[in-house]
C-alpha cells in the first residue's frame, strides 16, 4: 500500500469517526441504522403500464415490514430511481445504488434486455440483486435471486395443455430480443417433444405496432394456436388488430395479461381464448390473494391492476427479510448460507414459494388463467409447487461455483 | 392460393402501410414544408389526438365525431404551442428542434402523470371480410380512404382556397406577403395548427386499432420522419409519393423477411435517397418542372 492511499484511508476514517459522533450526538438511537434497498424500475416508458405495480408492491412490503418492527430491528429503507424502460439507464442506477448509496441489495428490472444490461455491473461491485419478473429462464449467477417464474414452469404446463386441447399446429409471434428468441426456442422444443409442428414464427421488433402482414401469414399457415410473446404496449396492438381482422385462434402467453393486463385495456372480445400460465394475477380467488389485493388497493386505490410483477416484488421483500434474519447479516455471503439450507420458504398471496439453493430461482404455483368473450377470467387448471428444475438438472450449482453466465438449452452449462 | 387472392393481399398490405406513412406524416410535412420547423413533439400530437378521440368514445361520442374532435383538439393545442413558443424562435431553426423535444417529454410525462399509464380501448369497428381464405379488417381500408382523403383536402386547400394562397404566399416570400396585406403571423399560427390538427387525425384514426398510452406517439415517429425526409420539403410532391414508394418497401420486405427486415428496408431506402437525391422526390420532381 503507497503512503497516499493509506494518508487517505486515515482521513476517510477520521471523517468516519466524526460524521458518526456528530450522528451520534443528533440521535441517540443511532444503533439501529436502516437497511438499504435499491429499487430500479420503469416508471416510464414503453414498459412502464407493467411495471409501476413492482415499485407499490415493494412500497406496501417496505411500509408493512417497518411497521412491524423493521427486519431484524432496523427499518428498511427504499431507494427508488426510475428506469425509463431504457437499458441505460439501468446500467447508470445500477453504479449509482452500488457505489454512492451503498444499498444492501437491489430489486431491479423488466425486460431480459435490462437485466443483462445491469448484470455486468452488479457483477462488477459484487452486489446482490433481485430480478422479481418471469424470464426467458437460465441465469446461473450467485449475485442474482430470480422470485419470476421460468419456461418449464410456464410453457412446460401450457404448451402442452394447449396441444392436448386445440391441436399441434403451433404458430408463434415473438418480440425480437432475448426473451423473445429464447423464450421461442423453448418452444419449439417442446412442441417437438410432444409431436406436434412449428407452422411458423415471427420474431417482431420491440415499438412495432402495426400487424397487418404477421396477421396474414399466420392466416395462411392455419395453426391451432398461436404462441404470443409480445412484450411491450405497442406490440400489444397485435390483439385489436388480429381481433378486427377475425384471426379467431385462440392464444398461449407466458407474458399477457399477467404483466400487461391487456384484458383490462382492450375491448372485449380481442382477447377471447388467450391462455396464460402465471404465478399469480389479482383475479386468483384465495383467501391469501384476496387479502393481498385489499391490502393494494388501500394503499395505492388508483392502481389499474396487481399484476404477477407486483406480487414476485412483494413477496421479494419478505424473502429477503427472511434471509437476513436467519443470517443475522446483510452479507451476500452469509444469505447465500441460509439459501444454501434449502428451506427459504415463504405463504405469499400465490401460496408456497421456496427458494431453489441450485439456481437461486424459485418455486411457484402456476395458474392456467384462461380470458373469456367478455374478459372476465377463469382457472381451467393450477398446478401447485411447479420447481425451477432446468438449471439445476442442466448442470448449474451455486452451491458450488459461479459461472455468472446466461444459458439457454441450445446452449447449457459446460458438463464438469 | 389464385393469382386473384395474392393480388387482392399485396394491395392491401401496400395500401395498409401506404395509410400509415401518409397518416403519420402529413402533420409533420406541413409543419416541416411549410414553415421549415422540424417539429419533434409531433408524436405527441397524435398521442393527444388518440387520447381525446377515446375519451370522447368512452363519453358517448360516436367515433367519427370523436376522431374529428381529436383532431380539432390537437389542432387547438398546436396553436397555442406556436402562439407561446414556436413563434419566438422562427429565427432560430435549431432551438426549435430543442423546444419541441423539450415539449414532447413534457407531454408524454405529463399525460403519464395526470391520466396513468394506460388507458382503455375502444375496439375497432367494422369487423372483417373474407377474401380467398384470408379475412381482413375492414377499418384498415377506411384507414387507406382516410389517407388518400387527407392528400386530396391538403391539395384543394391549398391551391383552391383563399388560406391556401396566402399561406403558399407568406412561405415563399414573408416580407412581401405582409406588404400586400397577408397577416403573416396568423398565417404561420394556422399552418402549424394545420400541422399539429392533422398529427391529432393521425392518432384518432389509429386510436381505435392500438394500445393507448403515454408513449403511442414514438410508434409513429420513425415512418413519419422517414417519410418526410424521402419526400423532402413539399407536401404534395414529396410525401405521397415518398409514402408510395416506402410502402412498397416495407410491404415487400416485411412478407417476404418479416417485420425486422421491413424496418431496414425503411432505412436503407432513406439513405440511399437522401445520398441520391439530397432535396427528397420533392426536390427531384420540383427541379425536372422548373
Amino acid at each position: 500500500m503507497t503512503g497516499k492511499t493509506m494518508r487517505g484511508l486515515r482521513a476517510a476514517a477520521l471523517t468516519g469517526t466524526l460524521l458518526l459522533s456528530v450522528a451520534q450526538g443528533f440521535t441517540p438511537a443511532f444503533a439501529a441504522d436502516p437497511i438499504k434497498l435499491g429499487v430500479l424500475e420503469d416508471q416510464s416508458g414503453d414498459f412502464a403500464a407493467a411495471t409501476i405495480g413492482k415499485v407499490h408492491a415493494i412500497q406496501l412490503a417496505a411500509e408493512e415490514i417497518n411497521k412491524a418492527g423493521g427486519i431484524d430491528g432496523r427499518p428498511l429503507e427504499l431507494v427508488i430511481y426510475d428506469t425509463q424502460s431504457d437499458n441505460t439507464r439501468y446500467q447508470e442506477f445500477m453504479r449509482r445504488v452500488l457505489q454512492r448509496d451503498k444499498v444492501d441489495a437491489v430489486f431491479a428490472g423488466f425486460s431480459s434486455a435490462s437485466r443483462e444490461a445491469y448484470r455486468p455491473i452488479v457483477n462488477q461491485f459484487d452486489g446482490f440483486a433481485f430480478y422479481n419478473n418471469q424470464y426467458e429462464g437460465g441465469v446461473c449467477d450467485a449475485n442474482m435471486v430470480v422470485t419470476g417464474a421460468v419456461p418449464e414452469q410456464q410453457f412446460s404446463t401450457l404448451i402442452p395443455w394447449m396441444m392436448e386441447k386445440y391441436g399441434k399446429k403451433v404458430y408463434t409471434l415473438a418480440a425480437d430480443y432475448n426473451f423473445g428468441q429464447i423464450s421461442a426456442e423453448w418452444v419449439r422444443n417442446i412442441v417437438k417433444e410432444h409431436g406436434g409442428e412449428m407452422v411458423g414464427e415471427d420474431f417482431i421488433p420491440l415499438g412495432v405496432s402495426q400487424f397487418s402482414q404477421n396477421i396474414q401469414n399466420i392466416q395462411k399457415a392455419k395453426p391451432d394456436f398461436v404462441v404470443t410473446l409480445l412484450v411491450g404496449t405497442a406490440q400489444a396492438s397485435y390483439y385489436e388488430q388480429a381481433a378486427a381482422a377475425s384471426v379467431n385462434l385462440p392464444m398461449a402467453s407466458s407474458v399477457n395479461v399477467g404483466q400487461g393486463y391487456e384484458h383490462k385495456r382492450f375491448k372485449p372480445p380481442s382477447l377471447k381464448d388467450m391462455y396464460v400460465t402465471t404465478n399469480y394475477i389479482e383475479e386468483v380467488d384465495t383467501p391469501e390473494s384476496k387479502a393481498f389485493v385489499a391490502k393494494f388497493k388501500a394503499k395505492f386505490p388508483n392502481e389499474p391492476y396487481v399484476n404477477q410483477e407486483a406480487e414476485n416484488s412483494y413477496l421479494a421483500v419478505y424473502l429477503y427479510k427472511q434471509m437476513v434474519e436467519r443470517a443475522k447479516s446483510t452479507k451476500r455471503e452469509d444469505i447465500r448460507k441460509v439459501i444454501a439450507q434449502g428451506d427459504v420458504c415463504m405463504d405469499a398471496p400465490e401460496g408456497k414459494v421456496c427458494i431453489d439453493p441450485k439456481s437461486q430461482h424459485m418455486s411457484h404455483t402456476i395458474y392456467l388463467a384462461k380470458v373469456e368473450a367478455d374478459h372476465s377470467i377463469t382457472f381451467p387448471k393450477v398446478w401447485a409447487d411447479i420447481k425451477p428444475y432446468w438449471l439445476g438438472e442442466a448442470g448449474c450449482d451455486l452451491t458450488k461455483s459461479d459461472p455468472s453466465a446466461q444459458y439457454t438449452p441450445s446452449n447449457p452449462p459446460p458438463k464438469p | 392460393m389464385d393469382v386473384g387472392t395474392l393480388a387482392f393481399s399485396a394491395l392491401y398490405q401496400f395500401g395498409d402501410a401506404f395509410a400509415f406513412l401518409v397518416l403519420s406524416a402529413c402533420g409533420l410535412a406541413v409543419i416541416f414544408g411549410m414553415m421549415g420547423v422540424i417539429n419533434l413533439a409531433h408524436g405527441e400530437f397524435i398521442m393527444c389526438g388518440a387520447y381525446v378521440t377515446v375519451s370522447a368514445a368512452h363519453a358517448g361520442v360516436p367515433l367519427p365525431l370523436a376522431i374529428l374532435l381529436g383532431a380539432v383538439v390537437s389542432g387547438l393545442v398546436g396553436a397555442v404551442v406556436e402562439i407561446v413558443v414556436i413563434r419566438h424562435l422562427y429565427d432560430r431553426p435549431l432551438d426549435t428542434i430543442v423546444a419541441t423535444w423539450g415539449l414532447s417529454l413534457i407531454g408524454t410525462q405529463g399525460t403519464l402523470i395526470l391520466l396513468g399509464s394506460t388507458m382503455a380501448g375502444v375496439g375497432t369497428p367494422f369487423g372483417s371480410f373474407p377474401v380467398g381464405g384470408y379475412s381482413y379488417s375492414v377499418y384498415r381500408l377506411v384507414l387507406f380512404a382516410m389517407a388518400v382523403a387527407v392528400l386530396g383536402g391538403l391539395y384543394a386547400l391549398f391551391n383552391w382556397t383563399r388560406f391556401g394562397v396566402m399561406a403558399r404566399a407568406t412561405i415563399q416570400v414573408p416580407h412581401m406577403a405582409a406588404a400586400l396585406g397577408v397577416d403573416t403571423r396568423l398565417v404561420y399560427s394556422l399552418t402549424f395548427a394545420l400541422g399539429a390538427g392533422l398529427a391529432g387525425l393521425a392518432g384518432g384514426l389509429y386510436a381505435p386499432t392500438m394500445t393507448l398510452v403515454p408513449t403511442m406517439g414514438t410508434t409513429f415517429i420513425m415512418e413519419a420522419f422517414v417519410t418526410v425526409v424521402v419526400g423532402g420539403a413539399d407536401v404534395f410532391l414529396g410525401t405521397a409519393p415518398a409514402a408510395a414508394l416506402l410502402a412498397v418497401v416495407k410491404a415487400t420486405m416485411t412478407s417476404w423477411y418479416g417485420q425486422l427486415f421491413g424496418q431496414i428496408g425503411l432505412l436503407v431506402a432513406v439513405i440511399i435517397v437522401i445520398r441520391v437525391l439530397p432535396r427528397g422526390i420533392s426536390g427531384l420532381l420540383l427541379r425536372e418542372r422548373a
